[in-house]
């Protein structure tokens, strides 16, 4: 029987591994996603030690620590990105919803229809802006031209970017502005109603005009998106998000509600690094 | 400071090499003005409205045309690309996706440079080896199959390269909204790398069109219309070399109008697949 990728995830056992019960430092009350002894390896190399964290739903967390700390690496391991690069691996427990997404029983391709990701660089596709925004909308098959047509523009609407491009959808998606192109690329994201945005420092190619409006969005998605937002700039995570997690060499070293993180820290190399000692 | 007669030396040696420089351009650019020149100039006169229709006649004769011939490397060359561009865009695919570490992809892309530069009468002879004597006749199948063999590493590079240019953010973007692997290459990558491909597949055809020695081992030549793949098919290459070492003045002019054509066919060819990488580019 082919699974389609709208059915539930499958069935996934839980690890029984005493790694797997570490608790984060902070609860998470109905975490969307939890990490549980995530480490991860490129070939020989840890990258990861240990990770265990709760991504709090319909809210946005924020990862923060210096270049190399592991941030991006973590949040590849939430859509399974690295699954595309051989040795590259992950071991431990990402349990969304209660299904854990690091299974093999877990197709890659239905994870990735349930959380979407957007980058550093924007990457409109070579093709007009609104098949970019439908792009993602035709891989779950055939829709009446109608709700296509309504769903991209609801999704630029969303992505407040609507107006600047409607009398332009025919346009080839690279000619817009960069702070466009990255709008364009979040609303390609939400146009398939993921359940968790993964954001991989998305303002770090953009312009400070640029960045607002992508705050604003980032802003507006709470309740409706689970954001995960890894970011080098710390204003910009306490600005946006609700949960804050600091990574150091691989390792989970703080997390915690973003008040008290910014203004109590709790661990001296978090507060090192939020006061701009090193990093 | 420095001293004013360092400064004096350095200007002169600088405008020297330039100078040199300057000469040598003009020297190779020279040189490609007088061939389309002299051809030009010596292949114009034959062209008329006869030579696009009209049947080789008998040396003596006058008159007559290399419509035959003009069809036949059409149809050699449009054959030679289908066998060799799904070939060549499949396997710099594999380069471009899978080959990048690992001995096997090294060795393939080792082989395929070698292969760029095989001598093409070696290629000829080889499908002389393989089809002709097995068929045991020559055809414009194998005529093709040999100019299919010299596009293919040429495709195969050209792919690679223009698949690589493709930053990963791209598949890894795409793969993120949920596509499956083939729907990535196929929707996104080769479109994005289209106008690059498409400049790689021109040029190969721009160099085949213009190759004689393949075809004199498979294809051969013949004075009629092309009935079958199956038999020897006219072509411009085979028969300008024919007509130039024939003893006869008219053919000798024939000769120089199929220079003329294949000459200015290649070049529109590379001008426009110049212009199209341009295009898409800006």
């Amino acid at each position: 029987m082919n699974p389609t990728v709208t059915d539930p995830l499958p069935e996934t056992p839980r690890l029984e591994s005493p790694a797997v019960e570490a608790a984060p430092t902070v609860k998470v009350a109905d975490p969307k996603i939890s990490v549980r002894g995530l480490n991860f390896y490129y070939g020989d190399k840890q990258a990861l030690y240990d990770n265990s964290l709760d991504i709090a739903r319909g809210k946005v967390t924020a990862f923060i620590g210096p270049s190399g700390c592991g941030k991006s690496t973590h949040i590849r391991t939430y859509n399974r990105m690295f699954d595309l690069y051989k040795g590259q691996r992950a071991t431990g427990e990402i349990r969304m919803d209660d299904v854990n997404i690091l299974s093999p029983q877990v197709p890659a391709l239905h994870l990735r229809h349930r959380i979407g990701m957007i980058f550093q660089k924007p990457t409109p596709f070579p093709m007009s802006v609104f098949d970019n925004v439908a792009y993602g909308l035709r891989l779950r098959g055939r829709m009446p031209k109608s709700e296509l047509e309504g769903r991209v523009e609801e999704a630029l609407k969303g992505a407040a970017l609507w107006e600047e491009v409607k009398d332009v959808l025919p346009q080839q998606g690279t000619q817009l502005s960069g702070g466009q192109q990255q709008r364009l690329c979040i609303a390609r994201a939400i146009a398939v109603e993921p359940e968790v945005i993964l954001m991989d420092e998305p303002c770090s190619a953009l312009d400070p005009i640029a960045t607002s409006k992508i705050e604003e969005l980032i802003d507006g998605f709470k309740g409706r998106f689970t954001i995960v937002i890894v970011t080098h700039n710390m204003q910009q995570a306490a600005r946006v998000s609700d949960y804050t997690a600091f990574f150091y060499l691989g390792k989970l070293i703080e997390f915690g509600e973003t008040g008290a993180l910014f203004t109590m820290p709790q661990n001296e190399q978090t507060e090192a690094y939020i006061t701009g000692r090193f990093g | 400071m420095a001293a004013p007669a360092d400064t004096r030396t350095r200007e002169r040696v600088n405008a020297a090499v330039i100078g040199i420089s300057t000469l040598a351009a003009l020297a190779g650019l020279g040189m490609l003005v007088w061939i389309l020149g002299d051809v030009a100039l010596k292949g114009v006169r034959a062209i008329n409205w006869d030579f696009f229709t009209a049947l080789p006649a008998p040396p003596g004769e006058g008159g007559g045309g290399l419509a035959n011939a003009i069809v036949g490397t059409l149809v050699l060359t449009v054959v030679a690309a289908l066998l060799a561009v799904p070939f060549g865009v499949l396997a710099g695919t594999y380069l471009a996706e899978w080959g990048q570490a690992g001995r096997f992809g090294a060795a393939v892309r080792y082989v395929s440079d070698i292969l760029v530069s095989a001598p093409s009468i070696v290629v000829g002879v080889f499908v002389y080896l393989v089809m002709v004597e097995p068929m045991g006749n020559f055809s414009g199948l194998s005529g093709a199959v040999a100019l299919g063999i010299i596009m293919i590493p040429v495709v195969t590079r050209t792919t690679e390269e223009m698949l690589r240019l493709v930053p990963p953010e791209m598949r890894e973007a795409t793969l993120a909204l949920g596509a499956p692997y083939w729907k990535m290459m196929l929707g996104v990558i080769y479109r994005a790398a289209a106008a690059g491909m498409l400049t790689g597949i021109l040029l190969a055809v721009a160099r085949v069109s213009g190759e004689t020695a393949p075809l004199l081992f498979t294809s051969l030549n013949s004075p009629y219309w092309m009935e079958s793949l199956n038999e020897p098919v006219a072509n411009l290459t085979v028969t300008l070399f024919n007509y130039a070492m024939s003893p006869y003045d008219d053919w000798h002019a024939m000769a120089w109008g199929a220079a003329f054509l294949i000459t200015a066919a290649v070049l529109a060819l590379t001008v426009l697949s110049r212009m199209m990488l341009l295009k898409k580019t800006r």
